[in-house]
């Protein structure tokens, strides 16, 4: 079904189709450079985040959970925000430069392939570090007892327990981070500093409204999602199917915490990637705290708007995502996994318009902009609640399956009393991304918008549009806490009997 | 269930005003929110018609053209209101547009004879910078210089495509050589003018292409005369931003009175500091205090909208070529 609906939006664009040119060279290179940036920026971001996700994952520290809360925020913040953010930093005139001049040294260039990919690793690296994290947690205590009676240095516990592990998500964890680079947008042309970075999705929008090309604009968002698809199966190929195997769910203990130079190691990781991240998250609420004050009374109306839609995208992502994990785990492994990459491989532009164009005739767009901005948002976030509840679905199927079966526990009473309770942890995290993705998502409000149903992103850049920057960031900062706050509030719902 | 109620809402607001005719107006989005001109167009036109008008903000630029297009005769749409010059040829051969009856004296820059579309604002594109700044005169001076500028993609923008038009009609034949000379001065391109705005005001270049109007923003909205724009002695390249009845409206009287209500002084004295351009007929009571500080170019540059689509794929391979270096 949700193949279908993604789908659907597609043919329905291909279908409105008049002639069209086909693909022009320029064409062809915006499809290269998607295609690059998106390897080296998933790449990039799984490549840091193992180190750092390994180094979380074996210490505590005062401090921890915030930082693992705020590995959401950068993910789930509007592009346009984010690249504020990481430019008050980075930027010609940001902290970094400013601080080179001091010593008479030319500013930072971020403008560049280098500027798109810093920019992806940052929204990406903590997304990666939060679910390889969450691969860790899998491990049950009794390994790392195990592995502490036999005596493993760090190096035997690589090898065993975690490189297994690793095998198994990372490949998933960079598919998803490369289907989603790859429709990059106003990042990669914001940052990339002119037409060499053109991707796709440029590409579409321009075929789209420039040209008025809607088959041109349909097979470039076919590539596109052949691309990600493509990716998606040869990733989820490459991952073994074998899981960690059933524990008694003690809290976890490591022994292994190592020499002072490997706890040496990992705070200098833990602080580097939290200077990185915190650094244009604290850019972001200082620019927006004096603008807090003139916010005008719509925004707090869009900010409702908002919140209503996430509630709602939350509920409805879990009423698909939990059947379809369910389903990858016990049967059919690939199918509902690559059906759900379609959601973030396709263009927002062509699901909207196809959208637009599927309800146009049967029903008043407008009136129908709410639940349509939340299905959609519900399935932009579902890849992601994939990954994320898969494997603890793959676990529990293994592990306590075949008991139930022998049991002969129903359906209710599996859900009640073995799935819904073991997978509360990756549920709460699972709607926790959802509702903050869905409150930032600029999405398909834009094409169905009317005036009373403005969502607060569209609201910010209805504020940016019309020269008030400043209120903007005030808009800005409301958003970065509202989405905050979600992700947090069912993060914690999931966590409350479960060690961070 | 919330969003039901948000639906229950809306529908009930519908429903009060259906025994009145309901003009629907597609525009763009910063028209329509509540800081722009929108709102208080909609309450003086209200207040004179018995009906109910209705703000639709439905993408900018080129993607408002589109977005008709894809609704074709079934639109609700009865007006549109922010096409521009550079889009009205294109528009025009859609067929979707209805000619109109509306007559004014317009306070152009050049004369005004087109049968379909009515202006109701317009600027000269520019480029926006601190005081202080030796500006250059000219696009060979900026481009000789180590200036850094932002400027907007035509692909995706209004205003890139402004830019793209003015080089070329400026220089012609030269424009690619301009473009290579300008391709060292070019911070970034971005989408739209909103993000280029932004960077030019965290400091992330020395000017931004924007309008002649802008600064007018800073001084009469924060008090703030530290912007100006640099006057380019080629001539500047003009908006001129247009309305027009769609073909299949069912309000066809009601779509006449909104154009002629346009060009009258109820309309046209909230353009200047809401839109922040220049009024496409000044209101009795003259431009708002602060607009006469606003440089005023020598020469406006204009390409006939008949022959802006076959110029503007050329101008944009040109500039594709030159930048992609």
């Amino acid at each position: 079904m949700v193949a279908a609906i993604i789908l659907g939006t597609v043919a329905a664009v291909a279908l409105r189709a008049e002639g069209g040119r086909g693909l022009g060279p320029a064409d062809w290179a915006a499809i290269r450079f998607s295609v690059l940036q998106a390897v080296l920026s998933a790449t990039l971001s799984v490549a840091l985040a193992i180190p750092v996700a390994r180094a979380l994952a074996r210490r505590s520290f005062p401090g921890r959970a915030v930082l693992v809360t705020l590995l959401g925020a950068p993910f789930i913040l509007p592009v346009i925000v984010a690249v504020f953010g990481l430019l008050a930093v980075f930027g010609r005139s940001g902290w970094i430069s400013d601080a080179l001049g001091l010593f008479g040294l030319p500013p930072l260039q971020i403008y560049g392939l280098h500027g798109v990919v810093l920019a992806h690793v940052f929204f990406n690296l903590p997304l990666a570090t939060r679910l390889i994290l969450q691969g860790w947690r899998d491990i049950p205590a009794e390994r790392f007892r195990l592995a502490a009676a036999l005596g493993f240095a760090p190096r035997d516990t690589a090898r065993w327990l975690e490189r297994p592990m690793l095998a198994r998500v990372v490949p998933g964890i960079w598919a998803v981070i490369f289907a989603i680079c790859l429709s990059s947008f106003a990042v990669a042309l914001t940052l990339g500093g002119g037409p060499r970075a053109t991707t796709v999705e440029l590409a579409i929008f321009q075929a789209f409204s420039f040209d008025f090309d809607l088959g041109r604009a349909a097979l470039l968002a076919v590539i596109q999602i052949a691309l990600a698809g493509g990716a998606a199966l040869v990733a989820l190929w490459l991952s073994p199917f074998d899981g960690t195997g059933g524990g008694l769910d003690r809290p976890v203990r490591r022994w292994d915490s190592g020499s002072a130079g490997l706890r040496l190691l990992d705070a200098g990781l833990i602080a580097a990637a939290a200077v990185f991240l915190v650094l244009p998250l604290a850019a972001i609420v200082a620019d927006g705290v004096p603008g807090l004050m003139r916010l005008p009374p719509q925004v707090w109306q869009a900010a409702a708007v908002s919140v209503a839609i996430a509630a709602v995208s939350t509920l409805l992502l879990l009423a698909l995502a939990l059947p379809m994990a369910w389903a990858a785990a016990t049967g059919a492994r690939a199918l509902p996994e690559a059906a759900a990459m379609l959601g973030i491989a396709v263009s927002p532009l062509v699901i909207g318009t196809g959208a637009f164009i599927l309800v146009n005739p049967v029903a008043d767009p407008f009136a129908l902009a709410l639940p349509v901005t939340a299905l959609v948002n519900a399935l932009m976030a579902l890849p992601f609640a994939l990954r994320i509840l898969i494997p603890g679905a793959r676990d529990i199927a293994e592990g306590q399956g075949r008991l139930a079966l022998s049991l002969g526990m129903g359906g209710p009473a599996f859900l009640r009393l073995v799935l819904l309770p073991r997978l509360r942890a990756r549920l709460g995290f699972a709607a926790g991304l959802t509702a903050a993705l869905s409150m930032g998502d600029l999405g398909v409000i834009a094409l169905f918008a009317d005036p009373d149903t403005a969502t607060l992103p569209l609201q910010m850049y209805r504020l940016m549009g019309s020269y008030r920057t400043e209120a903007a960031a005030g808009a800005a900062l409301l958003l970065l806490a509202l989405a905050l706050a979600a992700f947090w509030a069912c993060d914690r719902m999931g966590q409350r009997h479960a060690e961070a | 269930m919330k969003y039901l109620a948000f639906a229950a809402g809306v529908l009930t607001a519908t429903a009060a005003w259906a025994d009145k005719p309901e003009l629907t107006i597609y525009t763009y989005d910063s028209f329509v929110a509540d800081w722009g001109p929108g709102p208080q167009i909609e309450a003086a036109f209200e207040a004179v018609c018995d009906c109910d008008l209705r703000l639709v903000g439905a993408g900018d630029g080129a993607a408002l053209l589109a977005r008709l297009q894809l609704e074709g005769a079934r639109s609700d749409a009865d007006v549109v209101l922010g096409l521009d010059t550079n889009l009205t040829a294109a528009a025009a051969a859609t067929g979707l547009f209805a000619p109109h009856s509306v007559t004014a004296a317009f306070d152009l820059p050049i004369a005004w004879d087109d049968a379909t579309f009515v202006p109701f604002d317009w600027g000269y594109f520019a480029f926006v910078h601190s005081e202080g700044l030796a500006a250059p005169a000219n696009f060979r001076a900026l481009a000789d210089s180590d200036l850094k500028i932002v400027i907007q993609d035509p692909r995706s923008s209004t205003p890139g495509l402004g830019l793209l038009m003015w080089v070329k009609t400026a220089y012609g034949l030269e424009a690619p050589a301009i473009w290579e000379g300008l391709s060292d001065n070019i911070v970034t391109v971005t989408p739209g003018w909103s993000e280029a705005y932004g960077l030019f005001l965290e400091g992330e270049a020395d000017m931004v292409l924007s309008y002649t109007t802008s600064p007018a923003y800073h001084l009469i909205a924060e008090d703030d005369a530290t912007k100006t724009a640099a006057a380019f002695d080629e001539g500047h390249y003009m908006q001129i931003e247009v309305a027009a009845k769609l073909a299949a409206t069912d309000q066809p009287e009601l779509a006449d009175r909104f154009l002629a209500f346009m060009v009258t002084d109820a309309f046209q004295s909230v353009i200047p500091t809401t839109n922040w351009m220049y009024p496409a007929v000044t209101p009795d009571a003259g431009l708002p205090d602060g607009f006469g500080t606003l440089i005023t170019p020598d020469r406006a540059l204009l390409v006939p909208a008949a022959e802006v689509p076959a110029m503007r794929d050329a101008a944009l391979a040109e500039w594709l070529a030159a930048l992609s270096r």
